[in-house]
């Protein structure tokens, strides 16, 4: 288990400004996922648990070893720290083949074990046929496979990924997530892997941390986070939400009801914990939480009017752009299937329905 | 006509002794500037810099004060082989070495500089010491650029004259090396033997120029 508490300073230069990491976690079995945009830290912290980044305060612990402590001033250089690291381009020797890139990873074992070690990561990692190959003359699955394979053959405490997939084409990137499923069920190693991709996470984390400007502002499973972000950094971060503005108009705990006023149009809700009547709240609803229909007659409830924009194409179904007089001209983004666009197409005039359970405030 | 080769092949064991040790020098110096930080790394570089735009007048006259008899260098070097160091063949391996040193130094901490740091990060993390790391990633990695530049420094210290004249002299069968010796011919109007080294020496560098442009790495794919 890793158990990290991190501080580090940049004083602003001439091309970045200040910046301050601090932040602590723990990451255990399993894959434990650094997520957020570039510049918020995820790279620095994952550098400052290889040994490549030297922070100013904190302490971090891998099992019972302690690789970095500021207070009894312990910094272990990364080739003390058993930990793999797996590079966003692989920085696989370009020099040597793949086979001697796994006996360069390797050369810390005894010579008769390490033959066979090599051998059978070659195998379990299907890169017998590529072996003689250097990095640039084998396919990218097999780099990538390859890069996977020289980090764990010392029998690492932790597989560190710096971004593997960014890059790769849709065929590749499936490939890779089952690579490092069936490494993970193969060799345990809990990995920690940094990523700006949500699906990704999805993919891949079974806990997620959200690093927002050197913090972690939400951690979770990646379900639970979609599902409730914690506030609307992390609702804005995760890029899958409508966030709109509106009003508590009554709050009722006894019956788990609760009403918000959007413009002119009320919504009915859950109960909201920790808010007052009256709160400018931020409502959180995922496109596809909302569902578009006919307007025929007074609105229902929960039901406001839209003006479709745009109707854009997606890989599974469509996404149609509303504005609302409810929402001060917003954008409200609801995910339909094809089937039921092609049903309500010739609508005049539209209704957004906002599910009451599916109502999130921020 | 008989020509004397002497002062050819004294050219040529003048520029391997001199860009081997500048080669070794210069590896450790360029990897020092492409990797530490310290104090006086700028006027080490500045230092190592010189010689490529001092006048051959200026190095020498500090080679003759610097190995001249009267030196500490000088001296050392008297008690420990029995004979002066100025006027000597090894004195010319000086000037010479002069002049490979900063070629050498300037490509390599440029190739070293040029390799990808995620390697070295990959080396690290994987166990390597930083020896291991710069003998089996950095230097292989870096080479083709490195070797280029030897090729080149030889060259270079193959037509030294200037400072080589000054601090070697012009005995001839001792200390005279190519480039002094078409000046002596010139001056003393062999001139049939002027052409022939001339044409010699011509040949020699552009197939070292060949050789540098074959090793130079071209961009082409890499991991």
């Amino acid at each position: 288990m890793l158990q990290a508490r991190l501080k580090k300073t940049f004083t602003p230069g001439s091309e970045s400004g200040r910046f301050a990491l601090d932040l602590e976690f723990t990451a255990s079995q399993g894959v434990t996922v650094l997520f957020g945009s570039s510049g918020s830290g995820k790279t620095l912290t994952l550098d400052a648990v290889a040994g490549f980044v030297k922070p100013d305060e904190g302490r971090i612990l891998l099992d019972d070893q302690i690789l970095y402590d500021a207070a009894s001033g312990v910094h272990l250089p990364p080739q003390q720290r058993n930990c793999g690291y797996v590079f966003q381009n692989y920085a696989l020797f370009p020099h040597m083949t793949l086979r001697e890139n796994l006996e360069f990873a390797a050369e810390r074992r005894p010579r008769l074990e390490r033959h066979r070690r090599v051998n059978e990561m070659l195998e379990h990692f299907r890169l017998n046929d590529a072996a003689g190959r250097r990095p640039h003359e084998v396919s990218g699955g097999q780099r990538q496979r390859c890069s996977i394979a020289r980090a764990l053959i010392g029998g690492p405490k932790m597989l560190l990924l710096d971004e593997p997939a960014t890059g790769l084409d849709a065929p590749l990137r499936a490939e890779f997530y089952e690579i490092l499923r069936q490494a993970q069920a193969d060799f345990k190693t809990p990995m920690l892997l940094v990523t700006h991709d949500l699906a990704e996470c999805f993919e891949l984390a079974e806990e997620m941390l959200v690093l927002r400007d050197g913090r972690v502002i939400q951690k979770g499973p990646p379900r639970h986070i979609l599902d409730e972000p914690a506030n609307i950094e992390v609702a804005r971060l995760l890029g899958a939400f409508n966030l709109l503005e509106a009003e508590i108009r009554t709050l009722d705990p006894g019956r788990d009801i609760s009403r918000l006023q959007a413009g002119e149009f009320e919504l009915q809700g859950p109960y909201f914990p920790g808010h007052l009547k009256g709160d400018r709240v931020t409502l959180c609803v995922r496109p596809e939480q909302l569902k578009v229909a006919a307007r025929m007659g007074k609105p229902e409830v929960n039901q406001i009017p839209g003006d479709l924009q745009r109707v854009v194409e997606r890989p599974h179904g469509l996404r149609l752009e509303f504005t609302s007089p409810a929402f001060a001209g917003a954008a409200i983004r609801v995910n339909v299937s094809r089937s039921e666009y092609e049903r309500q197409r010739e609508n005049k005039e539209w209704l957004i329905e906002f599910p009451s359970g599916a109502l999130r405030v921020v | 006509m008989t020509i004397d080769w002497f002062p050819f092949w004294l050219s040529l064991r003048v520029a391997a002794i001199a860009t081997a040790v500048a080669f070794a020098g210069a590896l450790w110096i360029a990897y020092l500037l492409a990797n530490r930080d310290f104090r006086g790394k700028n006027a080490l570089d500045a230092a190592v810099t010189l010689p490529l735009i001092l006048p051959p007048t200026v190095l020498a006259y500090y080679l003759l004060v610097l190995i001249g008899a009267a030196s500490p260098i000088g001296r050392l070097w008297e008690a420990l082989t029995g004979s002066p160091l100025l006027f000597t063949w090894k004195a010319a391996v000086l000037a010479a070495l002069l002049h490979a040193l900063p070629l050498l130094v300037k490509s390599a901490r440029a190739a070293l500089e040029s390799v990808d740091r995620n390697y070295e990060r990959a080396a690290r993390s994987l166990g390597a010491s930083e020896w291991t790391l710069f003998w089996r990633v950095t230097f292989p990695i870096a080479r083709r650029s490195i070797f280029a530049a030897t090729a080149l420094a030889f060259a270079r210290a193959l037509g030294d004259f200037g400072v080589t004249l000054m601090v070697a002299g012009n005995i001839p069968g001792r200390t005279q090396t190519v480039a002094v010796a078409i000046y002596d011919a010139v001056e003393s109007g062999a001139g049939a033997t002027a052409r022939i080294l001339v044409v010699v020496v011509s040949v020699v560098a552009l197939a070292i120029l060949w050789l540098a442009n074959r090793l130079t790495p071209e961009a082409g794919p890499r991991s």
